[in-house]
């Protein structure tokens, strides 16, 4: 089969478009990601996140994150239709930076954690889920 | 929203600066808003969209909810304490209910 000269344009095109629609979905992660750091350098150790490497309903998916020395952390999932988590903050009172909770995934994606350290450094790390149900309805 | 029942978890005493447990469940739809009820018509969303514990009035933990928090929303953490107190546990609805409930704990 041959392609036009025009022909190839239209589906270049077509195929750069699809590329423009996922980065979408990704900087609404990045967007949130900034606005919780304020731009500032993200560290990659010293952070954990706890997750089934298979969950099979995404309507509940037992999460646990925690880094020591962390003030507040941040959750999200990359995949969600809306990626925000849970932002949780520690005070005087907590015995350690640690939290557990149970989550909705959409899809197969993966989970996000921010923290702010209190010397006011940031770290992250992500973990991969794999979903068979997803969990968002609709 | 109806039947909305918190419960908590905690030792009964603990001894100070050591950490210990807290859980809390509370029975809640967490109604995403992006659910369609069977004649296609979006459910609005109702969630739980804070939580906090505290402990004698200083903070443990603060929590800001999204609809991606399961339903029945289950947070588990770690306190401590320095003394003999109460903890207070308080859920905000986002149609603007607060549910609390406080637990005492002695000191070991």
């Amino acid at each position: 089969m041959t392609y036009t000269r025009r022909e190839t344009l239209v589906i270049g095109a077509g195929g750069i478009a699809l590329l423009a629609g996922t980065p979408a979905m990704a900087s609404a992660v990045e967007e949130a990601i900034a606005a919780f750091t304020g731009g500032a350098e993200i560290g990659e150790s010293g952070i954990e996140i706890n997750a089934p490497e298979i969950a099979e309903n995404g309507n509940v998916v037992p999460i646990e994150v925690s880094a020591p020395g962390a003030e507040e952390i941040m959750v999200m999932a990359t995949g969600n239709p809306s990626p925000p988590v849970c932002r949780v903050s520690f005070g005087p009172a907590a015995g350690s930076s640690r939290l557990s909770t149970r989550i909705r995934l959409a899809k197969t994606q993966d989970v996000l954690a921010v923290a702010r350290m209190s010397d006011g450094s940031f770290v992250q790390t992500t973990r991969a889920v794999k979903v068979t149900i997803g969990g968002c309805g609709g | 929203m109806a039947d909305v029942k918190p419960r908590v978890k905690i030792p009964s005493s603990a001894k100070a600066g050591e950490a210990f447990t807290v859980k809390t469940l509370i029975s809640h739809s967490m109604e995403s808003g992006l659910r369609k009820d069977g004649d296609g018509n979006p459910i609005p969303r109702q969630i739980i969209n804070r939580f906090t514990c505290e402990f004698n009035g200083t903070s443990v933990v603060d929590m800001a909810l999204e609809p991606a928090i399961s339903a029945n929303p289950y947070i588990e953490f770690d306190a401590q304490i320095d003394a003999a107190g109460e903890f207070t546990f308080t859920w905000y609805d986002d149609d603007g209910s607060v549910y609390t409930t406080s637990n005492g704990i002695e000191l070991a």
